[in-house]
């Protein structure tokens, strides 16, 4: 379809008298009028929102003040890197790193697998209905809005809390204090919560990932006298192996950006030495401290970065399968 | 029916039970909240670990509480306004974007997109954001809400693999016929993308719901909070307010637990009560969404 219609355009060219891109464009212009007036709205959506805030980000290299604007606020010194390299040098630096591959990697390792093995275990029940109804009590606490998941988690882990009196019983804590006052705490809170979020829902992809396997695999295997664990071993998950692949490489390429959302709304200035990651430290300099520049140019180094990884990722996957992201 | 092996059937046996524990736990902690808001305040505070049934005599009050509490209601409220206000500039904002990138004879169509595209990767960033709806005069309205937020591109990514998939040849008939594009995308194409546009209806609609972050930064009238920013304040920062003050001192700590716990419930039922209803178009787009992101 797509070559035909190359093709088609070719020998329209070549055919008719050749004229300038410009001339090209102006009668493109004039013939799709309509749709372009049509994209009118959404570019100018496109140029304030998305790309001034790019422009704005020049004030990372800028002492930024609101009186004076973008344009006139003087550059800092160091070639306008005055702000990046006191970040680099501060103590926040490292910390800010450590804690963003703990939190992310933590997550991956432990929500990553979660849901691939509840989709291998979904796809081994029988019965149509009850699996429908239990995946649809997994996909419950994806429904509830973040503020919720976060005001119930805090009231569980509360001194008082059903949870810690729980792993109090066990012995497991003392049972006295919010968990969420112990830094030694936060990432087994967040990530496990976040299991507990994600575990049902991002199964689905997996689950009709199985649903796609050729059946007559199945034969082919059980005729060889492969048992039901053999062919889940040889025929399933290699049949998804793709896909789980994809996934993770997508994943890893969001390593370095943890969401800002639920981490403020657990952590407290008491938890900062676990809980503090780049999205939240950019918040409260820029949001609460209003140090606009300084800010800013934390935030500019992490999108770098994130660009950066995921660009890899998505090279990678685009090597691995014609598919890609694009 | 294929003979299974014993150890394939206590395999099955103990993967129902796992399962359902596993259901069981996605489901508990919302049980357990429901119990905690019909429960005797006092026994609640007094009783240690997990709730099966209801402690005490059954109370309402914390119901009453969150009726009364006059933020939680004017928070359903500007929810309900840029929840629909919202909506709408969603959908039409979506739609011609991804249409207009989805004819394919157009010239800047790849210019375009790829300008698009770009802001999926990098954008200003959180300070350089809110500078510039300072800038627009747009804080402390509930259109900073809307506006700034009016196209998701991951979502006219979606709705314009919709448009593409539509045979060439239905809008090119109308061309010849004599339609404008506005004809072409009204009366030939929006009848063909309906279920694509109720995926988008769900999403924009959830990501309105559950949005607490912008308003928290944007707004500063109380009023004007959405229900999700009254929450944060009630169940996160203990903001109580002046709800509290027709309460025996004593009975406040034990008051505010109901009153937090009442208003999970209220908040989130409504959510509970369609979403199994509406989990299989919330599927239809986490599979286009892999397919074509």
């Amino acid at each position: 379809m797509e070559l035909s219609r190359k093709k088609k355009e070719k020998t329209a060219v070549s055919i008719a008298p050749k004229k300038t891109y410009w001339q090209r464009l102006g009668r493109d212009l004039k013939k799709n009028r309509t749709a372009y007036i049509l994209f009118i709205p959404v570019l100018l959506y496109y140029l304030v929102f998305c790309y001034k805030p790019m422009y704005g980000l020049i004030i990372a290299f800028k002492d930024y003040s609101p009186y004076k604007g973008i344009l006139a606020s003087p550059w800092t010194s160091n070639f306008g890197l005055k702000y990046f390299l006191s970040f680099f040098q501060s103590v926040y630096f490292g910390r800010l790193i450590r804690n963003t591959l703990v939190i992310s990697i933590t997550s991956i390792v432990v929500t990553f697998p979660a849901p691939i093995i509840l989709a291998l275990l979904f796809n081994e029940m029988q019965a149509k209905k009850y699996k429908g109804f239990l995946q649809t009590l997994t996909y419950l606490p994806h429904f509830i809005s973040t503020v919720v998941i976060c005001g119930m988690i805090r009231m569980f882990v509360d001194y008082d809390g059903f949870i810690t009196q729980t792993l109090a019983k066990m012995g497991v804590v003392d049972g006295t204090l919010s968990l969420l006052s112990n830094k030694n705490y936060f990432v087994a809170i967040y990530v496990l919560s976040g299991l507990w979020q994600t575990i049902g829902w991002n199964a689905i992809i997996y689950i009709s990932a199985l649903a796609g396997v050729d059946q007559e695999l199945y034969e082919a295997a059980r005729i060889d006298g492969a048992n039901r664990w053999k062919q889940t071993i040889h025929v399933t998950i290699p049949s998804i192996m793709m896909t789980i692949i994809m996934m993770l490489i997508l994943r890893l390429g969001s390593v370095m950006s943890v969401g800002y959302e639920k981490i403020i709304l657990l952590y407290n200035a008491g938890i900062y030495d676990t809980a503090d990651v780049i999205s939240t430290f950019v918040y409260r300099k820029g949001l609460l401290d209003a140090d606009w520049s300084y800010a800013t140019a934390v935030g500019l180094f992490n999108s770098v970065i994130n660009l950066a990884l995921v660009l890899t990722a998505n090279k990678i996957t685009k090597k691995l399968t014609d598919m890609g992201l694009w | 029916m294929i003979k299974k092996s014993i150890s394939y059937r206590i395999f099955t046996v103990f993967n129902y039970f796992i399962l359902t524990l596993i259901a069981l736990i996605c489901l508990y902690p919302f049980y357990y909240v429901i119990l905690a808001s019909i429960s005797d305040p006092a026994e609640f505070m007094r009783h240690n670990g997990l709730l099966l049934a209801p402690l005490g005599n059954l109370t309402m009050d914390g119901y009453k509480m969150v009726f009364k509490y006059k933020l939680v209601m004017s928070g359903f409220q500007n929810t309900f306004f840029v929840l629909f206000v919202g909506l709408v500039v969603n959908l039409i904002m979506t739609v011609l974007g991804a249409y207009v990138l989805s004819i394919r004879d157009l010239m800047l169509r790849k210019p375009l997109s790829i300008m698009i595209v770009i802001t999926m990767y990098f954008s200003g960033g959180m300070i350089p954001t809110y500078l510039n709806v300072k800038e627009l005069g747009m804080l402390d309205s509930l259109w900073s809400l809307i506006i700034p937020g009016a196209i998701s591109t991951s979502n006219m990514l979606i709705m314009r693999s919709a448009f593409l998939s539509v045979p060439d040849s239905l809008p090119e008939a109308a061309k010849i016929d004599g339609a404008t594009h506005l004809q072409i995308l009204n009366k030939v194409m929006m009848p063909l993308v309906k279920p694509t546009l109720a995926v988008m209806v769900l999403y924009y609609g959830v990501s309105h719901w559950n949005a607490w972050f912008n308003s928290s930064i944007y707004l500063r009238t109380p009023s004007k909070f959405p229900l999700q920013l009254v929450l944060r304040n009630i169940l996160v920062d203990n903001q109580m307010g002046d709800m509290m003050v027709d309460i025996a001192s004593d009975r406040t700590p034990m008051m505010q637990v109901l009153l937090k716990y009442s208003l999970i419930v209220v908040s989130s039922v409504p959510i509970i009560c369609i979403y199994p209803f509406l989990q299989r178009f919330f599927k239809k787009g986490v599979m286009i969404g892999a397919v074509k992101g």
